[in-house]
């Protein structure tokens, strides 16, 4: 039994892969917090087809390196965030209808610039190959999440401040939007760190889920952010033996442990679950203190 | 002390307030009043540095604390009510400075007859609590000048007294209080000053020859001159 469980990580590339998948663990479910409760989650999905136009140039001009197709991705991510929201302030449309219509096109540019580029895995690229974090990749992973973290925490008060009551915030310190786009660099950031192992598509995986799933977990914002990263980080141990064992591609196996995680919390978990809804009901009492997010 | 010069604001092509001049003494306690529409929380917006087509100009005697509408608040938002009532001390602390001090919350939270709710979260929260808690953050802003946009919207008749002796508390300790209210009632009784607005200022002063018949219905048909798309000259004002 232990065997099954540490073997696998005397290999170098899962150990790499294991590394830099924590990193991603510990930086990205905060944010994925903060876009839940800030309704922005239709951003994260914009963001993973939105950087890939971005990696795929950076492979054009750059070959296969990380770091081309990282900067790249880093560009179009934030383009396309700043794009979407231009486009609804000048046109009045609303805001997810534009960042729908952006992620599309983004997307379907994205395949085609790649399909001009011979000798790129489509697949690995949507959806990760452990095999691929190499150690400019887990440079990369790691890299970002020690500078996300300490970033978050310097722009913390000041985001839910922003995300609480926007007005007061611009009324004391100016304006909220230089908060809104510095947080969102850093959710590019994490979603672009992460498409070597986990893919364009699953990066986001382990950054939402975890915060949709933490919602059952934990009450406060602080509670919340901490049961977001201790699912992600049992996600990423026990979804890298799965993708190990089964042959699974890393970045699926991750998201679908995480997404055990969010049914078990659904079904059983503290707050808002089937669990809790079926004893409130049996009891005979209304369910106080619902909360309404 | 907050004076305007001919300040106009916009919302697109279209004025929400036009050529306003005038000054709020140093201490007062003033009810902004109109018609719907009329442009009473541009107004106050606009003093608040939150609204950005302006013209004229804003000369603001001392720090602001705004308290907007309970409605634009993310009430869902997990955050307990001291969290809230922290966040007073904001301009103070800034980002890493320290939080604000523990006794100062638990007294604001008194002050305002919610003692005991420092560790609930502020989405379980009835209406009139929340904007109790609304009122206990202000205390920690500690600003000489207050603006508070609708303060007692939706609020029952208890809760508004009990927030109304809190506005007077602090006109008296010398601050300059300005909140836009619908309750011309309220405002006779308990506000010395009014401000009636309908894009165009109709009157201000004290109240009781601010708020007179005369004036009310001239500022309901210059609202319905302007919703009917026929705004009235300026000297019609």
């Amino acid at each position: 039994m232990i065997h099954l469980l540490v073997d696998p990580f005397s290999l170098g590339f899962m150990r790499r892969a294991l590394a830099g998948c924590l990193a991603l663990a510990i930086a990205g479910p905060p944010l994925g917090v903060f876009l839940v409760l800030r309704r922005m989650s239709l951003m994260s999905d914009v963001l993973q087809h939105g950087i890939l136009p971005g990696i795929a140039v950076g492979a054009l001009v750059g070959g296969l390196s990380v770091y081309a197709m990282g900067l790249g991705g880093v560009l179009a991510g934030i383009a396309v965030a700043l794009l979407a929201g231009a486009l609804s302030r000048a046109t009045g449309a609303r805001e997810d209808s534009q960042l729908a219509g952006v992620y599309l096109l983004a997307l379907a540019s994205g395949v085609a610039l790649l399909s001009a580029r011979p000798g790129i895995d489509l697949a690995h690229l949507l959806f990760g190959s452990v095999l691929a974090v190499d150690d400019p990749a887990l440079y990369l992973m790691a890299g970002v999440a020690t500078l996300v973290l300490p970033a978050l925490a310097l722009i913390w008060r000041p985001l839910v401040l922003e995300s609480f009551d926007p007005d007061f915030l611009r009324a004391e310190a100016g304006s909220g939007a230089a908060i809104h786009a510095a947080f969102l660099a850093l959710v590019v950031l994490v979603v672009v760190s992460g498409f070597t192992a986990l893919g364009t598509l699953m990066s986001v995986g382990l950054m939402m889920l975890p915060a949709i799933a933490a919602r059952h977990w934990g009450e406060t914002l602080a509670a919340q952010v901490a049961s977001a990263v201790a699912i992600a980080v049992l996600s990423v141990l026990i979804g890298l033996l799965l993708s190990y064992h089964a042959d699974l591609p890393a970045g699926p196996a991750i998201v679908l442990t995480t997404g055990t995680f969010w049914a078990i919390g659904l079904l059983a978990g503290p707050r808002f679950s089937l669990r809790q809804r079926l004893r409130a009901s049996t009891a005979g009492m209304p369910r106080l203190r619902a909360g309404r997010d | 002390m907050i004076a305007l010069d001919d300040l106009t604001c916009a919302h697109g092509a279209h004025p929400a307030i036009r050529h306003l001049t005038g000054r709020f003494a140093p201490g007062s306690l003033t009810a902004i009043v109109g018609p719907n529409g009329a442009g009473k929380t541009t107004l106050l917006r606009a003093i608040a540095g939150l609204h950005g087509e302006t013209t004229g100009t804003i000369t603001r005697g001392g720090r602001i604390a705004f308290l907007p509408q309970a409605s634009t608040l993310e009430r869902a938002f997990p955050l307990s009510c001291a969290d809230v009532v922290a966040m007073g001390a904001y301009a103070a602390s800034r980002l890493f400075g320290p939080a604000a001090d523990r006794n100062r919350i638990a007294q604001a939270l008194a002050t305002v007859g919610l003692s005991g709710y420092a560790t609930r979260l502020v989405g379980t929260l009835s209406g009139g609590q929340f904007q109790r808690l609304l009122f206990a953050r202000l205390m920690l802003q500690d600003a000489p000048i207050l603006l508070l946009d609708e303060p007692f919207a939706n609020l029952d008749t208890s809760t508004t007294a009990d927030l109304m002796r809190l506005l007077h508390q602090w006109h008296h300790a010398g601050r300059t209080v300005i909140a836009v209210l619908h309750d011309t009632v309220l405002v006779e009784r308990e506000f010395p000053q009014a401000l009636l607005l309908a894009r165009d200022l109709i009157a201000w002063g004290s109240t009781d020859t601010t708020l007179t018949d005369a004036n009310l219905c001239r500022a309901r048909d210059h609202a319905a001159a302007w919703a009917a798309g026929t705004p009235p000259l300026r000297d019609a004002a």
